[in-house]
């Protein structure tokens, strides 16, 4: 019997079509036959043992469980016949024994599978006169409330950890009745992953913690929304109740994020509500802060730009947001050129901008990531920073597939991979050497030393079907990227790979095909470097976004007028902006992202902005008239969409060219620092949830060397230490981790504390504070 | 007629050294089969013709067992023992590991040579730790001889052979939860299918059999499968070793043919202790159903005639209870074991056998309600045969057989709170 042999299966009496050895429960979910069931998830591993699906099938004396049954031609099934029922009904009771009645007060009653099947299965009066089980609710973090006293044992959780997560955080500890779920003595279930435990959880066991007791579920509103942050994309549900975004869950899309989605994009909506939430326009008036309304804070922000601008708009910059709406960025440009001004980036965290690049994407569908059978990922920590991307690619991995990484830290993975660890300058020479070995010549190649890791990471990608070779957030980055593009791109021909990015943010893609970048204008490290005499910020933080901070606040300071939109009033901007004017975040504004394969999503403003914020887009249109630019007369976010869509020329295109002369930027000699971004430090929504905020991920600010350079600098770990950038120094503590190469230090960036830093892969010195 | 098989050497000196046990013509079978390379199917078509059924309490047919694994399938295959042995009153295949090792081990290396396996593994029940020295001994002694490694003595065949100690699970007797646990994983049982033949060990075709299943095989190889067939009767084929406990004056292990009746095995133990009078027995470990004494009295001990008085023969162990036991009592700690054992993992046995427990206690300790009978008859109808493995029938098993023939000393119990035996 081949496997895609249809057969005929009866159902109740109903005939249906299914391929042979299909399951059961997938054959009747598919024709709208409903099966009671707990353990069973569409998504994870097999494990029978709820015993909630059994039905009854022809000839076989016992019921059999309908998830663990494959079909075959001429099977008569039964699911509501007495034997089926009886069963039904029996493992309903058992369940239930046990299980408190505490529907009241649990956050998942009203949307609890437990109790829409004890409805249909359970019993009104319970025949247990027995007290029932108790089991101390366990503290597994930040993120996830427990309550074990309600679990049913389906294990889901489990299996979604070993399975999905790639990390077995949580387990089944004990035996019969004493079997409880927990982490394995006292830790914490820290998976970028883990909040989708919640919705898997068919009772109230593990429930969202920050948005414990706040909410019943019949008082919520559902709102479709896109992610926000990194570049994938993904599919969310939003929960409201009046005006507030109560909880995000996913929405399934089965070629992008699945039913999955990172924490960050659970989470973040916190940081919507956080304190210093800007709620009404604010203007600077003889360095004192004060409140306006909205039409005073326009025409100050007008009047502002109109005389920093005076007679050339070479003297207005740009710097936007890569979170940004695509018709934000849209509308952005469009005011910059209005203004002459061709002085736009969203590129603020990359610092070389030499060669010539196309519009970088993925290269290939997000579906297709888990077919690969080999992709080589330099700088990147895909697992942090695009989680959907890293469980993509783990599935590639659990399939036999190969992935190797070019870093300048050592990743913690979650599947087997070959790591090329050095520093910022050795990746260049890795990748040379990598690139040697398929043959390439030129200057990088003549002086490469081969080793048998390069040829294996040649023939790995080589030999494949299927290959890729990707670059990520701290490529782009790095102080080289236009050598590691060149090189990566070359390596990818020269071994039949799929060249591609994993953009950083959910705009990314879009940022450019709307045009927020420079055609011969500035881009955003020149436009820093030789400052400018008025700004236009939109949605960014300066001691924060920036690849170098303090390049960043002196050009602002210097700047005669600094305009921000923001959602937040924060120190960094409190300090350098002459007005800020709030803006709606996510959630509460219409607008479109690009992710990463380049596929356009838009969604509605679920909510009302908080305060006095308006949607971005309306405070440009408005910004528009007043300074007289033609075409500012959009009345939705529709028209924007429309135009910015037939406005755009150009397509997602990893083209690259290849330096004439290859001189290497990376800091060769003394400590080079790794600055890269935490993954709930990416952007200002993020760094205010504040339950992310107390994750593992979130990380602190601290120094962390490996035990060579540690000693070599006669340092231990805890101490407090000074490290010098430029001008400026930040004393944080030292962390002793072997993740980091030989002559490196890792200084993430984003973080409070290192604000007056220089350059995120910039030399730097240490001094005992 | 008894101690013809896996107790036949049982009155040598220290009969678990290799020297003795070759002096009795131990290993003469694996030799001749590996000089003369017997063809494989002809060893399995002989433990076919034996009858031999698997002795730890299923009883299904060993040959058939052994055809299902596809003997030319590519990469590893492995042979399994089950030396769990937790069935409550089974002590049989601890005197295999104890006194006769080498047996077991021949009998494993003729059922890796037989489906091809070159792998096997011994899993022995945590608490039997002199038992598991012993078998690492002998372990060690085949292996300097050459029966264990690389080459069976020139033959070309490879066969190492490993224990491995639980650690008190008694679901790990369960064979696809033994398989786990020998993982590293959490002893719980598989859905079936696949069976071990074609996803066992590692996920490779296995066969797993009990200690006294694998030490019948160089005897049937020896005498040949009609030999073995004959000393037991129709479909019971051989001899059995029994594990006789309870209220009788000299328990222990006999290796009788099958068939033999009751009654002479109850004298071959010394009859009833003090001369009291049979009440109860439970023919075949504590999963067996019990069966009244005068009419166990009756019956052969073969797995037809136990079966036809609604019990199972199982593993052969038999508990005799005699008229100062009180059932209710009997059933409590039988129900409380079960409770305790559950792997957790199936809804009607992880929280049926704790009520099934709670109740008969609480009938136990005077606080029984009249309707506690009904709700166990109910219980036990929702709990067996709606599991992943046999564990929830085992816990089902005792309470249905309690309550069928000892329904009135359960009635007695609820209704004068206190016990009609006045134990």
């Amino acid at each position: 019997m081949s496997d895609d042999q249809m057969v005929t299966i009866e159902v109740d009496g109903r005939q249906i079509e299914a391929k042979a050895g299909t399951l059961l429960i997938e054959v009747t979910d598919a024709a709208g036959i409903n099966i009671p069931r707990f353990c069973y998830h569409k998504k994870l591993s097999i494990s029978a043992n709820c015993r909630m699906c059994l039905v009854e099938v022809a000839k076989v004396p016992k019921p059999l469980p309908a998830c663990a049954t494959p079909v075959n031609n001429g099977m008569q099934v039964s699911t509501r016949s007495p034997l089926a029922l009886a069963a039904q009904k029996g493992t309903m009771e058992f369940l239930l024994i046990n299980h408190p009645l505490d529907c009241p007060i649990c956050d998942q009653g009203g949307e609890c599978e437990l109790q829409d099947v004890a409805v249909g299965y359970g019993s009104d009066v319970s025949r247990f006169v027995e007290g029932k089980r108790v089991v101390p609710d366990r503290d597994i973090g930040p993120l996830i409330a427990t309550d074990f006293t309600r679990c049913i044992h389906c294990t889901r959780c489990v299996r979604f950890g070993a399975e999905i997560a790639g990390i077995r955080e949580l387990g089944a500890i004990g035996r019969g009745e004493h079997m409880e779920i927990g982490t394995y003595i006292g830790k914490s279930v820290d998976s970028e992953l883990s909040g989708n435990i919640i919705d898997i959880c068919p009772v109230g066991s593990l429930l969202s913690k920050p948005n414990l007791y706040q909410a019943r579920a019949w008082e919520l509103v559902q709102r479709e929304a896109i992610a926000p942050h990194d570049s994938v994309g993904s599919n969310l549900y939003l929960h409201i109740r009046g005006n507030r975004v109560m909880r995000v869950h996913p929405r399934d899309n089965e070629s992008i994020n699945e039913c999955w989605i990172s924490d960050r994009d659970r989470f973040s909506y916190i940081g919507l509500y956080s304190e210093d939430r800007l709620t009404t326009p604010l203007i600077k008036k003889n360095g004192v802060w004060k409140e306006a309304d909205w039409e005073e804070a326009l025409e100050f922000t007008a009047n502002g730009l109109k005389s920093a601008r005076s007679t050339s708009g070479d003297r207005l910059g740009a710097l936007v947001s890569p979170t940004a709406t695509l018709e934000e960025l849209y509308l952005a440009q469009k005011l910059m050129r209005g203004l002459d001004s061709d002085n736009i980036d969203f590129r603020l965290r990359q610092t070389d901008f030499r060669g010539k690049e196309g519009v970088p994407w993925l290269g290939q569908s997000i579906a297709d990531l888990e077919k690969l059978e080999a992709a080589l990922l330099v700088g990147s920590n895909v697992r942090k920073e695009q989680p959907i991307f890293g469980h993509h690619l783990r599935k590639a991995v659990m399939a036999g597939g190969w992935v190797g990484f070019v870093n300048p830290l050592a990743l913690e993975l979650n599947y087997p991979v070959d790591q090329l660890v050095v520093s910022p300058a050795g990746m260049i020479d890795e990748l040379a050497a990598v690139a040697k070995v398929l043959g390439l010549k030129g200057k990088p190649m003549d002086k490469a030393k081969v080793t048998d890791a390069h040829e294996q990471v040649a023939e790995r990608l080589k030999s494949a079907e299927r290959s890729t070779v990707l670059l990520g957030n701290m490529a782009v980055a790095h102080p080289d990227y236009s050598l590691i593009r060149s090189l990566a791109s070359r390596i990818a021909k020269a071994s039949g790979a799929v060249f591609g990015f994993l953009p950083e943010a959910a705009n990314s893609l879009g940022a450019r095909l709307v045009g927020a970048i420079p055609g011969k204008g500035e881009d955003a490290r020149a436009m820093l470097e030789a400052p400018r005499q008025g700004y236009l910020l939109l949605g960014v933080e300066p001691d924060m976004d920036f690849a170098n901070p303090s390049l960043t606040r002196q050009a602002l300071d210097e700047a005669d007028f600094v305009v921000a939109m923001s959602l937040y009033r924060s120190p960094s901007l409190e300090n350098t902006a002459d007005v800020i004017l709030p803006v709606a975040g996510f959630a509460e504004t219409s607008g479109t992202y690009v992710n990463a394969e380049g596929i356009w999503q838009s969604f509605g403003g679920a909510v009302k902005p908080v305060g006095e914020a308006r949607p971005a887009w309306k405070v440009l249109r408005v910004l528009g008239n007043l300074l007289d630019v033609p075409g500012f007369d959009y009345v939705s976010s529709d028209q924007i969409l429309e135009e910015a869509r037939a406005a755009s020329d150009v397509k997602p295109d990893n083209g690259t060219d290849t330096p004439s002369d290859w001189q290497v930027r990376s800091a060769s000699i003394g400590l080079v620092r790794i600055g890269d971004v935490p993954p709930y430090a990416a952007d200002p929504l993020v760094r205010r949830s504040t339950a992310l905020q107390q994750t593992k991920d979130a990380g602190a600010a601290a120094i962390h060397l490996n035990t060579r350079a540690a000693e070599q600098a006669g340092l231990t770990g805890g101490g407090q230490v000074t490290v010098k950038q430029g001008t400026g120094s930040a004393t944080l503590p030292v962390v002793i981790d072997e993740a980091v190469p030989d002559g490196c230090v890792r200084v993430p960036t984003a973080m409070p504390g290192t604000g007056d830093l220089g350059g995120s892969f910039g030399e730097v010195t240490l001094e005992k504070a | 007629m008894a101690n013809e098989v896996c107790l036949r050497n049982f009155d040598q000196d220290r009969p678990w050294l290799l020297e003795q046990y070759q002096s009795a013509g131990g290993y003469e079978v694996l030799k001749r089969i590996l000089r003369e390379k017997t063809p494989p199917e002809e060893i399995i078509e002989e433990v076919k013709a034996s009858g031999l059924r698997g002795r730890g309490g299923a009883g299904f047919p060993t040959g058939l067992k052994w055809s299902f694994i596809s003997r030319n399938a590519p990469g590893q295959k492995y042979v399994v023992c089950n030396s769990d042995e937790g069935e409550p009153g089974t002590f049989k295949d601890r005197d295999i590991l104890r006194y006769h090792p080498h047996l077991l081990i021949e009998g494993m290396i003729i059922a890796g040579y037989a489906i091809g396996a070159t792998r096997g593994y011994n899993y022995i029940r945590g608490e039997f730790w002199e038992p598991y020295q012993r078998f690492e001994a002998a372990l060690e002694e085949a292996r300097n001889a050459g029966f264990l490694g690389e080459n069976l003595l020139g033959s070309g065949f490879d066969l190492e052979l490993h224990s491995h100690l639980g650690a008190g699970a008694y679901v790990c007797g369960e064979e696809t939860a033994l398989l786990e646990s020998i993982e590293g994983k959490k002893g719980q049982p598989r859905y079936k299918p696949p069976f071990p033949a074609h996803f066992g060990l590692y996920g490779r075709p296995t066969i797993i059999n009990n200690t006294e299943s694998l030490a019948s095989i160089p005897v049937i190889m020896e005498k040949g499968g009609s030999w073995f067939k004959e000393l037991g009767v129709e479909n019971s084929g051989g001899s059995k070793m029994f594990s006789i406990s309870g209220n009788i004056n000299n328990p222990g292990v006999f290796e009788i043919p099958m068939g033999t009746p009751f009654s002479t095995l109850l004298e071959m133990a010394g009859g009833m202790k003090d001369g009291r009078k049979i009440k109860a027995v439970i023919p075949g470990g504590s999963s067996a159903p019990v069966i009244p004494g005068d009419q166990m009295m009756e019956l052969n001990m073969d797995y037809d005639s136990i079966a036809k008085a609604g019990s199972m023969l199982g593993s052969g162990a038999v508990i005799v209870m005699d008229d100062t036991n009180c059932m209710v009592k009997v059933l409590e700690r039988m129900s409380y074991f079960y409770h305790e054992e559950s792997c957790g993992q199936c809804t009607p046995c992880r929280e049926g056998t704790g009520w099934l427990y709670r109740v008969v206690s609480r009938i136990e300790n005077g606080k029984g309600r009249p309707e506690d009978l009904a709700l166990l008859d109910d219980m036990t109808v929702k709990i067996a045969g709606r599991t992943i493995c046999a564990l929830g029938d085992a816990a089902a098993m005792p309470v249905q057989g309690m309550l069928r023939h000892f329904r009135e000393e359960f009635e007695y119990h609820i209704e004068h709170k206190k016990c009609m035996t006045g134990s």
